[in-house]
């Protein structure tokens, strides 16, 4: 009796603590092969063949296609420079410069990777129709309501993340450090 | 209280074992992910051109809502697949997915350098059955292996502005994804070989 008990709370915590961080791994992602530069991450080895088996477990969950190496490199930002979580509701600046690339964008979605609904129908900016100083340098302002220059909406929502894809470039899975690839700053300039 | 310590350790070594398991399976257990999301609106080994993402109507998260997406599903096990993509003003690109999202392959319009996107996506064993003189003869033909029989080709042309969409989207209306119905090579008796080698190239 005592023996198929024992058995049974073995099997039971062995299925919960393997689930369980499988869940974990596959929800929030692991630190396995990414690249961080500033509040900027991405995982450059997932546009190749020799993707690891955690980076391939998120694909799966998420539904995602990563993009190919060969085509670019995405990074993800959730949080500003302070490591403050983006807020909907506050005013962030993203300003800067950009790695070499032919093109680039930069997208707001929600955490589930959504885009955010709003009444100009802006999700983000291309390389091309940005409004830059004459240094060449860009100011982004991602806020709930309009703003001179370059605005992008977040219809208030708490937490969103910024995706800046970068296309035709020479940034992957080679890159280490801020060096290689400038990434624009992330400001967090007021809340209300 | 032993017996009771013993337990936990067993429970936590053999759940490290569900865990290496179970994150392992997720890609080919997993029935949300991009492959079966896609199945139910594109056809198979031809191009479906994918809805804009939009707020509540996206095919997939964390779509890039600057580019035009078009999608060929394709299948080998009927023989290889032939895909020519026009290049569109500013940037297109053309990448390859296994059946369990892999990203395998990824070529821009840049690093083809033509006007047209042109390849050949085979199985290694429709490969290495090519008549090797014609690999040699046909270097600007580009041939792609796929891991897998099954897959994905998604070719992507960038709207640098809003107002460039419908040109993006007419340079992806006008790409094929066909399967080479002509007798393959593989399936052509021996001496033969030599005969026929000229055709494939002639068409280009």
């Amino acid at each position: 009796m005592r023996l198929i008990f024992i058995t049974l709370l073995a099997l039971a915590l062995a299925t919960a603590v393997g689930l369980g961080s499988t869940y974990m791994t596959a929800t929030r992602g692991t630190d396995l092969g990414t690249l961080t530069i500033g509040a900027w991450t991405a995982r450059p080895k997932s546009g190749t063949a020799e993707v690891d088996p955690y980076s391939r477990a998120l694909i799966a969950r998420s539904g995602e296609l990563p993009i190919g190496t060969g085509d670019g490199i995405a990074f993800s930002a959730t949080s500003d420079d302070k490591n403050k979580p983006l807020d909907g509701r506050c005013d962030v600046v993203v300003s800067g410069v950009t790695p070499a690339a032919r093109f680039w964008t930069l997208t707001l979605f929600d955490r589930k990777g959504h885009l955010v609904a709003n009444s100009l129908q802006r999700y983000g900016f291309t390389s091309q129709e940005i409004v830059r100083g004459s240094d060449g340098g860009f100011e982004i302002r991602v806020a709930a309501r309009s703003r001179a220059g370059n605005w992008l909406p977040t219809g208030g929502i708490e937490r969103y993340a910024l995706m800046l894809r970068l296309y035709d470039t020479p940034v992957g899975v080679a890159t280490r450090t801020q060096r290689d690839a400038p990434m624009p700053s992330i400001t967090t300039a007021g809340c209300p | 209280m032993i017996r009771l310590v013993f337990t936990i350790i067993a429970g936590v070594l053999l759940g490290g074992v569900v865990h290496l398991v179970s994150v392992l399976a997720l890609p080919r257990i997993a029935t949300q992910d991009a492959y079966s999301r896609l199945t139910p609106m594109t056809k198979e080994n031809a191009v479906t051109a994918l809805p804009l993402a939009e707020p509540n109507n996206a095919p997939m998260p964390f779509m890039d809502p600057a580019f035009a997406v078009a999608i060929c599903r394709y299948d080998l096990s009927g023989g290889p697949i032939k895909l020519t993509v026009p290049v569109s003003q500013a940037y297109t690109s053309v990448s390859f997915y296994t059946r369990n999202e892999v990203a395998y392959y990824a070529i821009n319009d840049r690093s083809a350098g033509r006007k047209v996107i042109e390849l050949d996506l085979m199985t290694e064993e429709q490969h290495s059955a090519l008549p090797e003189d014609e690999e040699v003869t046909a270097a600007d033909r580009l041939i792609i292996d796929s891991p897998t029989a099954t897959g994905l080709i998604v070719l992507k042309a960038l709207a640098p502005e809003p107002g460039l969409m419908p040109q993006a989207q007419a340079s992806l209306a006008a790409s094929r994804c066909t399967l080479q119905t002509e007798p393959t090579p593989a399936k052509q008796p021996e001496p033969a070989a030599p005969a026929p080698a000229p055709a494939p190239r002639g068409k280009r």
